[in-house]
Formats: structure tokens, sequence, C-alpha cells
């Protein structure tokens, strides 16, 4: 075990990790953090997304070591103070139905318009494109994120 | 699913460390930089390496350096840090070009193209682009520096000439200082994760001069050194085209398997090597939209 100190969502966590453990399973697992799934397992499908300094990464791929020292933000850090004008937005057009791929799709969309807050329709795709839902067919959930930036 | 194996985790802060431990692992000691390969293979028991060594806190492999002439990037640097990169965009737009077909957002954000080439897959995205620059890999180990030229690197299917103890620490790529144009063509099923089915990277000089280079066609990815020289010297015509699309067949040995049969690659390389070259040709002259 080591002991890895890191921020989740704001909070600064001190945390023992066996080295092959993942990202995913201590924030699910140890850290009682939810929004990130389990889909794929194999950084296929978009459904472990979470920031690491910023950036989307799949917490899947990631050894719960590798953040020693950095930031994590899940869905639940993104609207700790309510709900973030993507996620108002994806509620607004439908944009799930099961829910399960949506935490993922909220932190690529996070991402995208933290670093270009108004992208075209191409770049929406273009930025979602790794992420995987099986229920309503990704027009509305492209049109949701288009909407946001529209406000 | 988990990994189901223990390892013992290192996080080494410069080269000189990293390799001493390379040197006292050696076949038991796995590399880990972006991790979007290795972790998998770890969960799926098809690595099961006793030490992970993290060089991710290594400061001088994340750099991107462009000297000399010469483009340096970093075992660290990321697709995503690629594309972002101004003197990639400046020198070298194909590399971007390339990065921006690698899977999706959130898997350029980790991947390396150092880790691509370590990998070795045919399909590697980066391994046509790179033969055609006649990139170097530079490789460390506690004897000292080894300089591997591109074309000699490749050695079957997920397998490199890399030795046990030795570190890439980068690839240096050097700018041809001919006028020239490039393109990267790469056949997927869709965007987001695909692998290419096919993928071929052209560079064509002022001089009448291409190189051309595929991946995904074969065992391992590998210029098309007879195509090159049937090129060389001559104005690009449709005859000549079809003639090259002719010896290119010959050069290539795809496999059917789950993502393209072997006849519907070779046809399409056929399609993309014309479209490509046809590209490259307008770039030149000026035109273009890239």
């Amino acid at each position: 075990m080591s002991k890895i100190k890191f921020i989740l969502n704001h909070e600064e966590r001190v945390i023992d990790v066996a080295p092959h453990e993942t990202l995913l399973e201590v924030l699910r697992e140890k850290l009682g953090v939810k929004s990130p799934k389990c889909g794929c397992d194999r950084g296929d499908c978009g459904a472990c997304n979470v920031l690491l300094n910023g950036r989307s990464v799949r917490s899947c791929l990631i050894l719960a070591v590798e953040v020693d020292g950095q930031e994590v933000l899940s869905v639940e850090g993104i609207s700790k103070d309510g709900l973030s004008k993507v996620q108002e937005s994806m509620i607004d057009n439908n944009a799930f139905q099961c829910g399960f791929c949506a935490p993922g799709v909220i932190i690529s969309a996070t991402e995208l318009l933290n670093n270009n807050p108004h992208p075209t329709r191409e770049e929406i795709k273009e930025a979602l494109s790794g992420n995987l839902c099986r229920c309503t067919g990704y027009l509305p959930i492209l049109e949701a994120v288009e909407n946001a930036t529209k406000e | 699913m988990s990994i189901l194996h223990d390892f013992e985790y290192f996080k080494p802060a410069d080269v000189k460390t990293a390799i001493e431990l390379l040197d006292q692992f050696g076949n038991s000691a796995k590399i880990l930089a972006g991790g979007t390969d290795l972790v998998v293979q770890m969960k799926e028991n098809v690595q099961t390496p006793d030490s992970i060594i993290d060089i991710k806190g290594i400061a001088e492999l994340h750099e991107i350096l462009f000297e000399d002439n010469t483009l340096f990037i970093g075992a660290c640097v990321t697709f995503s840090e690629l594309i972002e990169s101004e003197v990639i965009q400046k020198y070298f737009p194909l590399i971007k070009e390339m990065s921006l077909t690698v899977a999706s957002v959130t898997v350029r954000n980790r991947a390396t193209m150092v880790g691509n080439i370590c990998s070795a897959v045919p399909s590697a995205d980066s391994a046509p682009i790179l033969l055609v620059y006649d990139a170097d890999v530079i490789a460390r180990s506690v004897s000292g520096e080894r300089i591997i030229p591109i074309r000699d690197w490749f050695a079957g299917p997920k397998k490199t000439v890399l030795q046990p103890e030795e570190l890439v620490t980068g690839i240096a790529i050097p700018l041809p200082q001919k006028k020239h144009a490039g393109c990267y063509e790469k056949l997927g099923r869709y965007s987001g994760e695909d692998l290419a089915q096919a993928g071929v990277s052209i560079l064509a000089f002022e001089d009448l001069h291409y190189k051309i280079a595929f991946c995904a066609v074969g065992p391992v990815p590998k210029r098309a050194y007879n195509v090159e020289k049937f090129l060389n010297g001559k104005t690009i015509s449709d005859d000549i085209i079809e003639e090259a699309k002719q010896l290119l067949k010959k050069e290539i040995s795809p496999i059917s398997d789950i993502r393209a049969t072997e006849e519907y690659r070779t046809h399409m390389m056929g399609v993309m090597f014309e479209r490509g070259l046809k590209k490259v040709i307008t770039q030149l002259q000026g035109g273009g939209d890239v």
C-alpha cells in the first residue's frame, strides 16, 4: 500500500492505495464518488471519464497511485454549487434516458466548453466522439451542448 | 475487470534513476507513460510485470523542442500536447493532422507518440508519419545512448528492437529542407476509438521526390520503397498513379480480421493512396485546404 494525497472535487484527500488499483476503483469503492461509471473498463466507452488537472481522462486506465499530488474533478465536483449550464441543458433537451453515460458525457462537454466556449457542431461531435450512448442516439446530447453555449 | 496481480510502482525523477531501475529489473519491469495500452494489457493478463516504472515524473521527457532543424518529442508528450504545440503547427503540421485521428480527446490527453511506437501494433498511426520523415528513436540505458532509425525499429506485430534494459527517451525528426507537402490518410469505421483499418502517409517534394509509408496492411508499418523508386523524378498523372497502385499492392500484405477483410484493405489502400497523392500534389502547387 502507498499513501497518496490529491485534490478530489476541491478537497484534499489522503488515502492508502495498492499499486494495482485503478483510479476508477478507488473513486467508486473507497471514496464513494459514484458518478464515474464502469462501462467497458478498457478505455473505449467514456463512462468513467473524469477531469485530471483540467483534462478529461479515462479513470479506468489510470492507476490511483498516478494521481498523487494532482487534481481530480468528477461530476460531483462540477455540480457542487448547483447544476452547471451544460447539465441544465442536458435536462432541458431530454439528452439522456438510462443516464449511465451521462457523467462521462458531461465531463467531455465541460472540458470542451472550458477550452472553446462557442464550438461548432463538428467540434462538439469531435469532443464527444469518445463517449458511447446506447439510448438517445446522440442527437439530443449534441443539441444540449449546442444550446448550452447559446444562453 | 481489476488488475489481478501485484507489482511495485516506481516514479523516478530523472532518466538516470529510471535506467538504473530498468537495468536492475530488465524484462520484469514495464515502462508506464500514458497507460492507455499498458493498463488494458495488465487487466487482461497479457502483461504481468513485477515492477512499473512511471516516467511522467521526469521533466525532460515532457519536452517538445525544435533546434538545428530537428524536432525532439519527449517520451511523455501526449497527442493532445502535439496538437496544441505551436512548433508542431508551424514546422510539422502533418504530425498535428495525424494526431487528430488518434482515438478520442480523452485518450489523446494521456496517450503518447512514443508509447504508440513502443506498443508497435501494426495499425500505429504515428508510424507512417515517422517513417516518411526518417525519424530516429532515441534509447538510453546504463551503457549509453542508442539511436535507432525508425525503419529498423519495428520487428514484428507488437515487437520492436528495443532491449529490456533500454528506455526510449524520445523521437528526433529532421525537418526536410526542400519544399514539401504531406498527408496521412486513415481508414476507420467511425471517429472516436477506432484503430486504423489501413493508413498511408505521403510526403512529396518539389523536386519530384516521394516518400510513402503505410500501417495496418502488413505485420509492421513500413515504407513502400518500390513505389517511391517508381515515382521519383516523375510528374504525377493518372496513368502513373494507376501503375503505382499496382506496385503498391505487391508491397502490402494485409490480413482479414475483425475490423476489415484483406480484399477491402487492399482495395482501399489503392483508393487512399490515389487520394493522398493528389492531395499532396495540390498542396505543393499552392492549393488545397491544408
